[in-house]
């Protein structure tokens, strides 16, 4: 009788103590969530804002006075449209090369069938561990492959991605052996049973190893700033990369980064817009893209 | 196998050739053939040219034909002081950032797990997992609007009777912004892999638990942190092997060539780009560079050697 007194006495304080506990999770989650996303509103908010206001007041929570302007600059702008479409084309081409390239060294070491697979492994994960530096990669690029100003270093450099084949041939490897083999069997070249079996299996694997290769390309400036001398050939991100760099630059000359006065062009308000902008393909995608975060939880399984 | 004893013989030559695992798996070897292409001129012949870090390089005369000056570039690069500040700044930063980025990440993750309701993880999920798909460029850009001096930041720090910060100017805030950004963009993501260890756990273990009285906190602490410990070191090593690579493609479209931010963020990376732009001397650069790989590559030897002892299953080889 006692004790099962104090049992229950046990229980309710425990019911009590997990409520609290679990309050505060929902609590902490709910405001993690929100920071998440506020960075975004606020941009997108303040994006609509007016120039002069925003200039005479500074950034606030909702503007005093809305407008249009920086949208409408953005639209009007050849040069930032112009990097729109550069940036979608190397995205597109890139994607689509570098994953065909990728799933095929991924199929030629999944599996048992080659006997030097271990040799290639080791020479593929090397990379991984050891490289060159940026320099001879410059010289390289600049010197010997005379790819500067070329807009096939967006795509040539970045065809093949290491880590991507080894992520792809462990999803191969789960492949059943006994229905590649009994194909082979039937007579299909290698070709015909990686695009008619092997390939068909894995497109769950493939849109995600696709869609994190189009956001890399997506997200690329470092090969603007390296290897572009013509401002035409700039990707989006590198127009953005220098817009932040001359408001650093022009806060540290003394400068306040907002102009005084009244402003033609609306320089703050069109970078808002801007950053919003290049973030548009994304959130479009971001549904397809959590499908498969999945993959993500993959990361350990890159063993040679 | 047939051994030929004397002479040429075509019978056991033709035979020998369709063993041979180049024509046997001729197929597979001709799909490898463009990222071995690729890897030979893209990693391989860049490992070779490092050779430069020895040479008093001319663009003219390429990887080998400049003339070889020993240690010189090491020695340029090892007497200034800079080198000692962009290593201690690389390290500096980069174990702050393990170390807030794993605690958030296995804080978000131990918290997602206990939720109840399946639409309001999901929901949250979503939003925790957002900033990690936007480049660093654009969320630098995102900053200005926070950091600038008349920026959202400064009117929270004014109207609660602070002072403004000025961020650009002011090296010593950029180490803590940089920890909070990241936290901020990347643990929701890192967190994925720790719920799925979790998720992986036997659930019986928290029934027994619960039937000895432990309430929810005990299993956390006695539960699902012990048996998320492995995962929790593998990630940790794997990030001590990249502990000697700055973060480039974050810091320079935060900091750029703005050199009072120098002291604290500038790193090997931003260092090795600035030598390239600057410096007429690539061999000098190129050393730099091969000090990292160096370092770098014997970290990766090293925390590969920790994860043998500590997390046998997690060693890499």
């Amino acid at each position: 009788m006692e004790r099962t007194k104090t049992l229950k006495v046990m229980k309710t304080k425990r019911n009590v103590s997990d409520r609290i506990l679990l309050a505060v999770f929902y609590a902490f989650a709910t405001v993690f969530a929100v920071l998440c996303l506020y960075p975004f509103l606020q941009v997108f908010i303040s994006s609509f804002a007016d120039e002069v206001t925003l200039t005479r007041e500074g950034y606030k929570l909702i503007p005093s006075k809305f407008s249009a302007d920086a949208w409408k600059t953005l639209f009007g702008s050849n040069e930032i449209i112009f990097a729109y479409g550069l940036t979608i084309g190397i995205t597109v081409v890139g994607t689509v090369v570098s994953v065909i390239i990728t799933a095929m060294a991924a199929y030629a070491l999944s599996g048992k069938a080659l006997k030097y697979r271990n040799f290639f492994n080791f020479l593929y994960y090397l990379t991984m561990l050891f490289s060159g530096g940026l320099i001879p990669y410059y010289i390289l690029i600049t010197n010997y492959l005379q790819l500067k100003n070329n807009l096939l270093v967006y795509i040539i450099p970045a065809a093949f991605n290491v880590w991507n084949m080894f992520l792809l041939r462990n999803f191969f490897n789960d492949i059943p052996e006994s229905l590649i083999e009994s194909a082979r069997l039937d007579g299909a070249s290698e070709f015909v049973t990686a695009f008619r079996i092997v390939i068909p299996l894995s497109l769950p694997a493939l849109a995600t190893i696709g869609l994190f290769t189009a956001l890399s390309f997506w997200n690329e400036w470092m090969t603007s700033m390296l290897y572009m001398d013509n401002e035409k050939y700039y990707t989006l991100q590198y127009l953005i990369v220098r817009m932040v760099n001359n408001v650093s630059a022009a806060s540290n000359a003394g400068q306040s980064g907002l102009p005084a006065g009244v402003v033609s062009v609306p320089a703050n308000t069109l970078r808002l817009a801007t950053a919003i902008a290049t973030i548009g393909p994304i959130i479009l995608l971001y549904p397809f893209l959590q499908r498969y975060f999945v993959a993500g939880l993959r990361v350990g399984g890159v063993k040679g | 196998m047939t051994k030929t004893t004397a002479g040429f013989n075509k019978k056991s030559f033709i035979s020998k050739l369709k063993k041979n695992d180049f024509v046997k798996n001729r197929g597979r070897y001709v799909l490898l053939l463009p990222s071995i292409i690729f890897m030979t001129v893209f990693a391989y012949i860049p490992m070779i040219g490092i050779v430069i870090s020895f040479q008093n390089y001319d663009p003219v005369a390429g990887f080998f034909g400049s003339p070889w000056i020993g240690i010189e570039n090491f020695k340029f690069f090892f007497e200034g002081s800079e080198w000692l500040q962009v290593t201690l700044n690389t390290l500096y930063l980069n174990a702050l950032f393990i170390i807030t980025g794993t605690v958030m990440s296995i804080v978000i993750a131990v918290i997602m797990s206990e939720l109840k309701s399946k639409m309001f993880t999901r929901t949250t999920q979503t939003l925790m997992t957002l900033p990690n798909f936007v480049s660093w460029a654009t969320i630098a850009l995102f900053s200005v609007a926070f950091f600038e001096s008349r920026g959202i930041v400064n009117a929270v720090i004014t109207a609660v009777g602070g002072e403004s910060v000025s961020f650009y100017s002011n090296p010593d805030v950029w180490v803590g912004v940089f920890v909070i950004i990241r936290a901020w963009k990347g643990s929701g993501w890192g967190a994925i892999i720790y719920m799925a260890a979790i998720l992986s756990i036997d659930k019986e273990i928290y029934e027994a638990a619960k039937i000895d009285g432990a309430n929810k906190l005990r299993c956390i602490f006695k539960i699902t942190l012990p048996l998320i410990k492995n995962m929790v070191v593998l990630m940790t090593i794997m990030a001590i092997g990249g502990i000697f690579r700055g973060d480039f493609g974050m810091i320079y479209p935060f900091v750029g060539d703005n050199s009072m931010l120098y002291p604290t963020t500038d790193v090997i990376d931003t260092y090795v780009f600035r030598a390239l732009r600057s410096f007429t001397n690539y061999g000098r650069a190129a050393a730099v560079g091969l000090y990292q790989s160096v370092m770098g590559f014997v970290l990766v030897i090293f925390a590969n050697k920790l994860a043998k002892r500590y997390a046998p299953e997690s060693a890499m080889f």
